[in-house]
């Protein structure tokens, strides 16, 4: 009695605000408009989809960037991870700890502008490359896949240090030692030792990682302009620009599919059980 | 004679506010089991860390062999360590942990997995080699450990109070154990331990460390029974430490009192001279009690006392007396036959004890 007590306010915001808006956009995009006013039930918005190659072009891209910005994540993230974890002793490592934190303070919109301030034509960076005769002209450094990544490594970064610093402090020294005793160089141990210890922290990182950039919709877009062609600026454009509510809620769906089966393809091959790496999250 | 498995010259280690390690030379012999027996905090630990690399030392060389180690990384030392806690690895099961050394050396998988099988064998723990570490008990994980190590057929075996972290009984067990692996092996044994009753059942040999050095290398028995230094006699085994000033020096025996005027003799050790600050040491079981004074040894000097209280401990029970005139507190073993087990707090008894078989230090070599 007491535990449903508690959990009323959990189970309503499931419901109501998770469970309810699916329900109703699952059926939205199983239904088609054949008159003003008048609708069946149909397959055709997730058909159009497989027709139409530029929407899956798109979905296909989307996919293989996050996981490639994830990738990245986790190589950038890892070796800071492992300073704040293992090298820095105690106030350095909570002072490295908050800056990684600090620029969450500032709103991701602001954080994107300022690489446009950095990264345009007339921004710091071109201007800077001149001066020093490195390029001629001005180049112009956003709208690049590259510039995507790394304003998507970039926001993404402290979901990855989090878990990661978490899961090699409890490293024991001892473990890392005991190896080098036995023989072991560097790669050795950390293949051996520290990413199996740290294997958790490292899939739950990755999963919000992956998951946070595949749902991202202002950084690939201010970055990446015309270019990005992110599979949630399609979603939007479905609801918002053409009122294809039907469309919008297929591909919501799609991207909800791409992202499951990703978190469980990556749970598999990294052996790892959803429980354990959400309870180390 | 052969040369030393383990040879440390003039090893010194500083750190910003003390000395870990003080110029240490010792060598110790192929195939013996050598302990560094201190208090936390007296160097033990850094020295060992040294010989297995961790640590680099200020000066001074480690010769493991015969072999200089000063340019040698702690991966490719013929020296293998048994952790403070094991340090096994739980992502691996219990072959892959006896395995890890050898696949490092290049050794293949069937050959790994055969000569794992034989040293889990040798340690009493045939077929474990596929369990998890996590399977295992307090014991079995430490036989773990040293077979993880001795597969490597290390020159040197270094283990850093590998029993600390078992409950006593499993200690007492293990302690037979590891004695008895070491001299199946024959492989030379260096463990670091402030259990002085592990270090006096397993060696062959023990260095007494205070302050980053040693204060006596010897046999357990030769600390026990002839105590190099104040230090040693009161770290090794119980003693009743008396500390006054040397009233008269007549040869081998010095007259102490205590600052509460209780005359004791004891036989000095070192150079004594009349009214220099001394200590001196009697153990527990050296000294004697009887009810009437005419029961006790005429040898020894007799003294009345009352009984404080009665420690029991099975074989090892000793009873508190309080000296009548200046109430010191003294420890006296008693007798194993269970005669005089029911004496009371406040009995009036006669204690006395061997002046031979006391030894007195001047308290300059004293830190206890």
């Amino acid at each position: 009695m007491m535990l449903a007590v508690l959990l009323t306010p959990a189970l309503l915001w499931l419901f109501a605000l998770i469970i309810l808006p699916h329900v109703q956009l699952a059926l939205l995009s199983f239904r088609e408009r054949i008159a003003p006013h008048t609708y069946a039930a149909s397959l055709m918005q997730y058909r159009t989809f497989f027709s139409e190659p530029l929407y899956w072009g798109v979905f296909v891209r989307t996919a293989i960037m996050s996981a490639l910005a994830t990738a990245l994540t986790l190589l950038v993230a890892f070796p800071v991870a492992w300073i704040i974890a293992k090298v820095a002793r105690g106030r350095a490592s909570s002072l490295l700890f908050v800056l990684c934190l600090i620029p969450f303070w500032v709103s991701e919109t602001v954080r994107a502008l300022g690489w446009l301030i950095l990264l345009r034509e007339s921004g710091v960076l071109p201007t800077l490359l001149v001066r020093l005769g490195i390029t001629a002209v001005p180049v112009e450094l956003l709208y690049h896949n590259a510039t995507i990544l790394v304003g998507l490594v970039y926001t993404s970064l402290l979901f990855m240090v989090v878990p990661l610093v978490s899961s090699l402090e409890s490293l024991d020294n001892s473990l890392i030692e005991a190896a080098y005793n036995l023989g072991a160089k560097g790669p050795a141990i950390l293949r051996q030792i520290v990413i199996p210890h740290a294997a958790p922290g490292i899939t739950s990182g990755c999963i919000v990682v992956f998951m946070l950039t595949l749902g991202n919709y202002l950084t690939p877009n201010l970055l990446g302009g015309k270019n990005s062609q992110w599979f949630t600026e399609l979603i939007y454009t479905q609801f918002i620009v053409r009122f294809n509510w039907e469309q919008g809620a297929a591909f919501g769906f799609l991207l909800l599919a791409l992202s499951t089966g990703m978190v469980a393809l990556g749970l598999r091959v990294s052996g790892q059980r959803f429980v354990d790496v959400m309870r180390r999250a | 004679m052969s040369t030393p498995d383990l040879s440390v010259e003039q090893l010194d280690k500083r750190f910003a506010d003390h000395v870990a390690v003080d110029r240490l030379s010792f060598a110790v012999e192929r195939g013996s089991f050598f302990s560094i027996l201190g208090p936390s905090g007296c160097g033990k630990t850094t020295l060992l860390r040294m010989i297995a690399g961790f640590t680099l030392p200020d000066s001074g060389d480690i010769r493991i062999g015969g072999r200089s180690m000063r340019e040698v990384a702690p991966n490719r030392r013929p020296v293998n360590m048994v952790f403070q806690h094991l340090a096994l690895f739980p992502m691996m099961s219990v072959g892959e942990n006896v395995g890890f050394g050898l696949a490092r050396r290049g050794v293949n998988k069937a050959e790994r997995a055969r000569r794992a099988a034989a040293m889990l064998e040798r340690v009493g723990l045939a077929g474990a080699a596929s369990k998890r570490v996590e399977e295992l008990s307090g014991g079995q994980r430490q036989r773990v450990a040293i077979a993880r190590s001795l597969v490597l057929e290390p020159t040197l075996l270094l283990l850093d109070e590998p029993l600390g972290a078992l409950d006593l009984k499993l200690r007492e067990h293990m302690k037979i154990e590891l004695k008895q692996l070491q001299a199946a092996f024959g492989t030379t044994f260096v463990y670091i331990t402030h259990d002085q009753s592990e270090a006096l059942v397993l060696s062959d040999h023990v260095a007494v460390m205070n302050r980053g050095h040693f204060e006596q290398v010897g046999t357990p028995q030769q600390l026990y029974y002839e105590p190099a230094t104040a230090f040693v006699a009161g770290f090794v085994g119980a003693n009743n430490r008396i500390p006054g000033r040397a009233e008269r020096v007549d040869g081998e025996l010095v007259e102490l009192h205590t600052a509460q005027g209780w005359s004791v003799r004891a036989r000095r050790s070192g150079s004594v001279s009349a009214g220099d600050p001394v200590a001196a040491f009697v153990r527990p079981e050296v000294a004697s009690i009887e009810l009437e004074a005419a029961q006790l040894p005429p040898q020894m000097a007799r003294y009345a006392g009352e009984v404080q209280s009665l420690l029991f401990d099975g074989a090892n029970s000793a009873v508190l007396i309080v000296e009548q005139q200046t109430r010191f507190e003294f420890r006296v073993a008693l007798p194993q036959t269970g005669r005089l087990a029911d004496l009371k707090p406040g009995a009036q008894v006669f204690f006395g004890f061997d002046p031979q078989r006391a030894i007195c230090f001047t308290a300059g070599s004293v830190h206890v």
